[in-house]
């Protein structure tokens, strides 16, 4: 086989997202009343970023085999906490910015501490976490408040040269600065290791522990950009547990959605980001075909069904029977 | 070896798992340049010898010295260090990771931080084509080869580690002729290079043609060291076995051949490359054994009677009548009233945080319900039953299954299966890590439940067992049986032969397969 066939069979789950996606979203701009215009493409970007940083967050943890339940708690702390810092002068600002990425890092860290040294079930140790997290944010913003650099938030939610979505070329920075060093690095090939086959990755004598703690940690710093950017979209701090909850388990369904395995080992954050533009979508087109909103669980809920279906068709080839517990 | 010192030795290593001795004082002295070839029967204490060498496990006492210094391996990267490289049975890949991947995965070549992926292609390529399989493609993921082509990879691997010490413990059991002869050839090349390769393998024909020297283990220790060449195939098995016979098997009853009807047959069963072909019958009151290396097959046939693989051919008979035996379920139905003892309890056969007597009724339920509702008395009679049939030590009913001992454990196992009074009972090497007291109860159960009509296939890879428990021994090899040995056939020696595949000893082949 040529080398390409090799990469196009590493990089399916990604292209089917991405496919799933842009049929989506052809449809979507076709029925919307104003077309593709610069406008719509910027409302959907800011809209669909959100759910991507956080979906990015979900993959790496998920592809050391585990899952992160807190994601959606940092991103709503982050928030609150970037509504308090996140104003002022130039220099008060980036110090803010700082502090609010510092924070995601290290909620990241001490889940990854939890569930590497402490040896929790991952799912155990972030519901925890989450939980504590969002107590944390509750104390920072008892009720909605707070306030962000206006100028700077403009500045990240418009458009570069009247057509391009800045929204969107901060997750393309973002992509360029942590995952790409990440998935090439050492330990994110230690992380793909430990969640393929933790047995045979220790024999070979892989930095697991490393690789999976990188993980969780970026994974907390990928969820406070996120967090960040709800900031320079609702100008507010915003404790709300349904919300953090929701974006949650939206980014397991984006991660799906984007061919990672949730067994770990196999997929990329790439292939979440198009799961979650295509997941945030699938409300959009309820809205230009005039459905009613009280619909969209359902239609999010059927297309995820088809989605990881597809994934199970592997099953049918199995020959003996107790591989369908592996 | 005279003159040249060795250039890693073990001297008194020592190796306790639990109450089980693996290694007892144990010896072994490495030569650069030449070829050892490892020799024993299963747990003998090979792979563990192996694995102190490779840092996976830690020896209780003894040491090591590597250029005559002392050392001790914390892990497997720690020997890897040292130049101890090993070539492990259970593969050590990681599935989900290309062919490159994998090859430099314990020490990728990296650039500004990342993995340098030209780097690690070319030390891919160049690892394949040292270890003879340079059609592999590096870009492949390891989880889409066939095992033999994986087994290459796991080679090129650890080439590419620049071993001074290479051990290859069973590397080529799922490997082609063709591969054999490839990685025989570059095992050589590598002897010329000045490595110190250890070979273990269970082929004696490839040990006669591989190595300059070898070590027998037997019970945890090196008993014996001579040069290749010079003790016959018959020593080299008498210095396997050379085991004291213990009398803890119960009497077998005299029984002319083929008194009773099969109660299950088997004709010319195949699964993918693993059965090849196997006919058998096993008679209401017999005990069958299946003998042979580890992994030739018994486990898939077990599974092919209980209906667990799919896309089986040839065919099944109960009581001479074929049968399409579709999910366990099926199998322990009452028509045909199956039952499989499996080889790892832990998680195929009992649910270890559930209490004794949930795990007990699991398997007949059905039996003790009507309408959906279980009957309690009937259930707690039952269960007294098994408990005082089998002298179950437990300290109640209402404690976690997981807190027996092992031996207590595969009681459970057997009694929640024998609570169903199967006809035909498939026993998966079910002595594996229990102690001597227990297993004579089961060695005696097993003769019982024969008697009171039950049909009894038994996998064991405990040579002694099959002959003291087992009426007749069908021998596997490759997932074909190639021998069988009834009465007085049934020896040590003619079972190691057989499970060799060489055609030596007091055995007489198979005549064909059962009229």
């Amino acid at each position: 086989m040529k080398d390409w066939r090799y990469w196009l069979a590493e990089q399916r789950g990604t292209l089917l997202a991405f496919a799933i996606f842009i049929v989506m979203f052809a449809i979507y701009t076709a029925n919307h009343p104003a077309g593709f215009t610069a406008n719509v493409v910027q409302t959907a970007s800011n809209k669909g970023v959100l759910l991507a940083f956080v979906a990015m967050a979900q993959t790496l943890v998920v592809i050391t085999a585990g899952i992160d339940l807190s994601v959606g708690m940092i991103f709503t702390l982050t928030n609150c906490l970037a509504s308090w810092l996140v104003i002022g002068t130039g220099l008060e600002t980036a110090f803010g910015v700082i502090a609010v990425l510092g924070t995601g890092l290290l909620c990241g860290a001490i889940n990854g501490a939890i569930v590497i040294y402490g040896r929790l079930q991952p799912i155990v140790a972030t519901i925890a976490t989450g939980a504590v997290y969002f107590g944390i944010a509750l104390l920072l913003r008892p009720f909605p408040g707070g306030s962000v650099n206006e100028d700077l938030a403009d500045a990240l939610t418009g458009r570069l040269f009247g057509v391009v979505p800045a929204s969107l070329v901060a997750l393309f920075a973002v992509v360029l600065i942590v995952w790409v060093p990440f998935s090439r690095s050492v330990l994110g090939r230690a992380a793909y290791a430990a969640g393929s086959s933790e047995t045979a990755a220790y024999m070979s004598g892989v930095p697991i522990r490393r690789g999976k703690f990188a993980a969780y940690a970026l994974a907390g710093l990928l969820a406070a950009i996120g967090g960040l950017f709800l900031t320079f979209f609702t100008y507010t701090g915003d404790a709300a547990y349904a919300s953090g909850n929701a974006y949650t388990l939206f980014s397991i369904a984006a991660v799906v959605l984007g061919g990672v395995s949730l067994f770990g080992g196999k997929g990329s954050a790439i292939g979440a980001i198009f799961g979650a533009l295509a997941f945030r979508t699938i409300g959009d087109l309820l809205f230009v075909f005039d459905f009613d909103p009280l619909w969209q669980p359902l239609f999010q809920g059927v297309i995820l069904l088809i989605a990881v279906s597809l994934g199970a068709f592997a099953l049918f080839r199995v020959r003996n029977r107790l591989e369908w517990f592996l | 070896m005279d003159g040249a010192a060795p250039l890693f030795r073990m001297e008194g290593i020592s190796k306790r798992y639990g109450g089980v001795r693996a290694l007892e004082k144990a010896e072994l002295s490495v030569t650069s340049g030449s070829i050892h070839g490892i020799l024993g029967e299963n747990g003998a204490g090979k792979s563990t010898l192996i694995k102190v060498m490779a840092g996976v496990v830690a020896p209780d006492e003894g040491s090591m010295t590597l250029d005559g210094r002392e050392v001790s391996f914390a892990s497997p990267a720690a020997a890897n260090q040292a130049g101890i490289v090993c070539i492990f049975q259970e593969l050590s890949l990681v599935p989900e990771l290309s062919v490159a991947d994998n090859i430099v995965i314990s020490d990728p070549p990296t650039r500004f931080g990342m993995i340098d992926r030209k780097a690690q292609r070319r030390i891919a390529e160049e690892a394949l084509a040292r270890a003879g399989a340079a059609d592999i493609h590096p870009l492949a993921l390891v989880k889409d080869l066939p095992l033999s082509r994986r087994q290459m990879v796991e080679i090129a691997k650890a080439l590419a580690r620049k071993p001074r010490i290479l051990i290859l413990d069973e590397a080529t059991s799922a490997l082609a002729a063709a591969d054999v002869a490839k990685i025989f050839a570059v095992l050589k090349r590598l002897r010329g290079e000045g490595l110190a390769l250890l070979y273990i393998s269970h082929r004696m024909n490839e040990i006669a043609e591989l190595a300059d020297q070898c070590t027998v283990f037997r019970n945890g220790r090196n008993v014996a060291s001579y040069a290749a060449g010079s003790k016959s195939d018959n020593e080299v098995i008498e210095l396997m076995i050379g085991r004291e016979y213990s009398h803890i098997f119960p009497p077998k009853p005299v029984r002319l051949p083929a008194t009773a009807a099969p109660v299950l047959e088997a004709r010319t069963l195949s699964w993918t490359d693993r059965l090849d072909n196997v006919s058998l019958t096993v008679a209401a009151g017999e005990v069958v054994g299946l003998g042979g290396l580890d992994g030739q097959g018994q486990r898939e046939l077990l599974l092919a009677f209980f209906g667990v693989l799919r896309g089986l051919s040839g065919e099944i008979l109960i009581d001479g009548r074929p049968v399409a035996i579709a999910s366990p379920a099926a199998a322990r139905d009452d028509r045909i009233g199956m039952a499989l003892i499996p080889e790892d309890r832990k998680t195929e056969g009992l649910m270890l945080p559930m209490t004794v007597r949930e795990n007990l009724s699991f398997a007949a339920l059905d039996r003790l319900s009507k309408g959906g509702i279980i009957d309690r008395a009937a259930e707690q009679r039952l269960i007294d039953d098994m408990v005082g049939l089998l002298a179950i030590k437990t300290a109640g009913l209402d404690i976690p299954v997981g807190a027996l001992s092992g031996g207590n454990q595969q009681k459970v196992v057997i009694a929640k299966w024998l609570m169903r009074q199967p006809r035909i009972i498939l026993l998966n090497d079910p002595t594996r890590g229990i102690d001597v007291g227990t297993k004579q109860e089961l060695y005696q159960l097993m003769r019982k439940l024969a008697d009171a009509g039950a049909a009894i296939l038994f996998y064991s890879t405990d040579y002694d067992e099959l002959i003291g428990c087992c009426d007749r021994v069908l021998v596997l090899y490759d997932g074909a049986v190639k021998r069988e040995l009834v009465g007085a056939e049934l020896t040590e020696r003619a079972l190691i032969a057989s499970a060799l595949n060489i055609h030596g000893g007091d055995a007489t082949p198979r005549h064909g397969a059962d009229a």
